[in-house]
């Protein structure tokens, strides 16, 4: 590396970190745990504390060359490993290939005799040979604090505690420690006093019924660390955090434009559909067909070979290609060949941050180009609207960064106007469609319109919203004197017009054969005339034929009586 | 150190433990001045108390490490009365003589 002449500024970031290898740990703390020192997760029982432990070591130990030891106060090495054969950990093999060491410190809660002067040697010497075992760079030790409960004398136990951790510090070793939660102090026995480098708490709550899992670094010296709580979940491949979305909205914006499944929609849509990667949002009221739209979108993608995700809260899948399939789209074989699938769950199943995180791994996963979330106003009910909201924030962000098209599907109330959605939700969107259900005449018909699309020279028209066997079809309303008629009443309507239309007709083919009439009869009145006319010709010639005749004759009998006179030629 | 020191060979010549003979085991961590001032202690207690029917092993984990895992020893020193059973434990540099007693059952619990 050649040495710029110019003496730089370093990186303020400079601390070496170790990264965990858990899913948004090491986004969240910037790098990973700081490389070297000792960290400490507190937490309330059952948060996920061991979990974490084990798979820091695993995921070190598979993932970056970097064998660990595991020092359970609490669980017997048998038992550890038959708590992480279903995350997907195989301990007895990674202990065989000695990567990592497990090592189970039996601490006699009973009291012991204390005698005198003693240290925790015997533990550094565990530690040390456990360590040299297998060459450990990572060290958990699970948790620490039961030596309180085993041993009286706490001068000897605080001090023996701080020795291990400057030991550990020597060592090289990163060390990721536990601790119980204390009531009025971070942690039960005050360990946070010689673990101050960096200090994560782990959360595990129970609000309305729903549990969440919450982790936040409350510190770490030198470094920068986003301080709000991250929702995770512990899945059967481990941790997973929900990563901080660019909340910076700097995502970029796509140009090319996707098709909605409906024709006549897409016309609307300034002729080409949505934009890719844009949010829709379709509302209406109860039976307004806003699945429908859903299912032609995601049948459309699927045709142009594209993944779709069907989110979806209410109905099973089987029950909503059943419903599709009654208006002729056909999402089942789509499903077979992979490129759909569905994600169909309860609201009330999970909280919010379960539900987002569950998402994001399903769309890490199968990597869609669409997605459709049928309905969103669903959610309300685990959370207030202010929650939902954010929730719905973030993911459209974490969507819109990886450009995927959402289509989301919005109960609203039937006698709500019908431009207030139930969760304020239309600003987070690029393309508002609304059904609406109009009620006349004893009949109910669907209309829609487009409340808004940014960016998109879209049509203001109402159309008439019809499911038929063919899927959604669009019918121009009919706009007449009485007012925009729909469903039957424009039927009428429109019989009516054409019935107009055919009698206008027939008095112009009338018109016309009156008027081939009077020409044919004036043609006829022509014709006679000409007979006549012909007819005196007739005579009339006759008659001067026979003058010319006589005149002739006599003409001839004159010079005839001349020549027999012999008179003179005049 | 005075006294006869068992070895981990000499356990094999043990066939069939004597009813009154106590079998001790001192956890140490190398030649420390506790582990030194522990075995001074020990040899004590057992002369005025045990005399004639003990014996002493003295383990210095520094040396085995494995056995600190497999006999579970966290405190340094520590003293295991392994027969008669039950197995008692104590720790520390046994100064306390009474406490020491008391943990090796030769003295009821106050």
């Amino acid at each position: 590396m050649t040495k710029t002449k110019k003496a730089q500024r370093p990186p303020l970031d400079t601390l070496p970190k170790c990264p965990t290898g858990i899913k948004g740990l090491d986004e969240v703390t910037g790098g990973g745990l700081p490389q070297g020192r000792p960290t400490l997760v507190c937490g309330n029982a059952g948060c996920g504390k061991t979990v974490l432990g084990m798979e820091f070591l695993v995921r070190g130990s598979t993932e970056y060359e970097e064998p660990g030891v595991f020092m359970s106060f609490e669980e017997t090495e048998d038992d550890l490993i038959k708590n992480f054969t279903p995350i997907g950990f195989d301990l007895p093999a990674l202990i065989e290939r000695k990567k990592i060491a497990l090592d189970y410190v039996f601490v006699d809660r009973g009291a012991i005799e204390e005698t005198g002067e003693y240290d925790l040697e015997g533990l550094f010497i565990r530690l040390a040979f456990a360590i040299d075992q297998v060459g450990a760079k990572r060290v958990v030790l699970d948790t620490i604090e039961s030596l309180f409960s085993g041993l009286s004398n706490e001068g000897i136990l605080r001090a023996e505690l701080r020795r291990l951790f400057r030991w550990l510090k020597e060592k090289g070793v990163t060390a990721l420690i536990t601790a119980e939660q204390g009531r009025d102090t971070l942690t039960r026995h005050g360990l946070e006093e010689y673990v101050a480098d960096c200090v994560i708490a782990l959360d595990h709550r129970v609000i309305d019924q729903i549990s969440t899992r919450r982790l936040r670094v409350i510190k770490y010296r030198g470094s920068v660390h986003g301080a709000d709580e991250h929702p995770f979940l512990i899945q059967p491949t481990g941790i997973s955090l929900l990563p901080i979305t660019s909340l910076n909205m700097d995502h970029t914006a796509p140009t090319d434009r996707v098709s909605t499944g409906i024709e006549r929609l897409d016309t609307m849509l300034g002729g080409k559909g949505y934009y890719r990667g844009s949010a829709i949002l379709v509302s209406g009221s109860a039976g307004t067909g806003k699945t429908s739209v859903g299912a032609h979108f995601v049948d459309s993608a699927c045709r142009n070979g594209h993944r779709a995700v069907f989110l979806a809260f209410e109905e099973s899948p089987s029950q909503i290609v059943r419903n599709m399939r009654s208006i002729g789209i056909d999402l089942d074989p789509w499903e077979q060949k992979e490129l759909l699938r569905f994600h169909a769950i309860r609201p009330t199943r999970y909280g919010l941050e379960s539900h987002l995180a569950r998402i994001h791994i399903l769309i890490d996963d199968f990597k869609p180009a669409v997605v459709v979330i049928d309905p969103v106003s669903n959610l309300v009910s685990i959370g207030s609207i202010s929650d939902v909201k954010l929730m719905l924030t973030r993911l459209m962000d974490f969507l819109k960064t990886y450009e995927i098209t959402t289509l989301c599907t919005d109960l609203t109330a039937g006698g709500t106007s019908a431009q207030q959605t139930e969760i304020g939700l239309s600003s987070l969107m690029d393309t508002w469609i609304l059904l609406r259900s109009l009620e006349s005449d004893g009949e109910r018909n669907r209309t829609m319109y487009i409340a808004k699309s940014r960016g998109i020279a879209h049509s203001d028209q109402v159309r008439e919203f019809l499911l038929t066997d063919n899927g959604v079809e669009l019918v121009d309303v009919y706009l007449g004197t009485a007012g925009v008629l729909t469903g039957s009443a424009r039927a009428a309507r429109e019989a009516l017009d054409t019935a107009q239309e055919l009698a206008r007709r027939n008095e112009l083919e009338r018109k016309q054969r009156e008027l081939e009439r009077k020409r044919t009869s004036l043609k006829a009145q022509l014709a006679t005339l000409k007979a006549e006319f012909e007819a005196e010709e007739e005579e009339l010639q006759q008659a001067i034929d026979q003058e010319v005749g006589r005149e002739k004759a006599l003409d001839y009998d004159q010079r005839k009586m001349a020549r027999l006179r012999r008179a003179d030629e005049t | 150190m005075g006294g006869r020191e068992r070895g981990p060979a000499d356990e094999c010549n043990d066939e069939t433990p004597d009813e009154g003979v106590w079998n001790l085991r001192l956890y140490v961590a190398g030649q420390t001045a506790k582990s030194i001032k522990a075995f001074a202690n020990l040899k004590k207690i057992c002369e005025e108390h045990l005399a004639g029917k003990y014996t002493i092993e003295v383990i210095d984990l520094s040396a085995n490490p494995r056995l600190a895992k497999g006999d579970q020893i966290l405190a340094l020193p520590t003293l295991v009365r392994k027969l008669p059973p039950p197995l008692r434990k104590i720790i520390g540099d046994l100064s306390n003589s009474e406490r020491v007693l008391v943990g090796l059952d030769l003295r009821p619990r106050p």
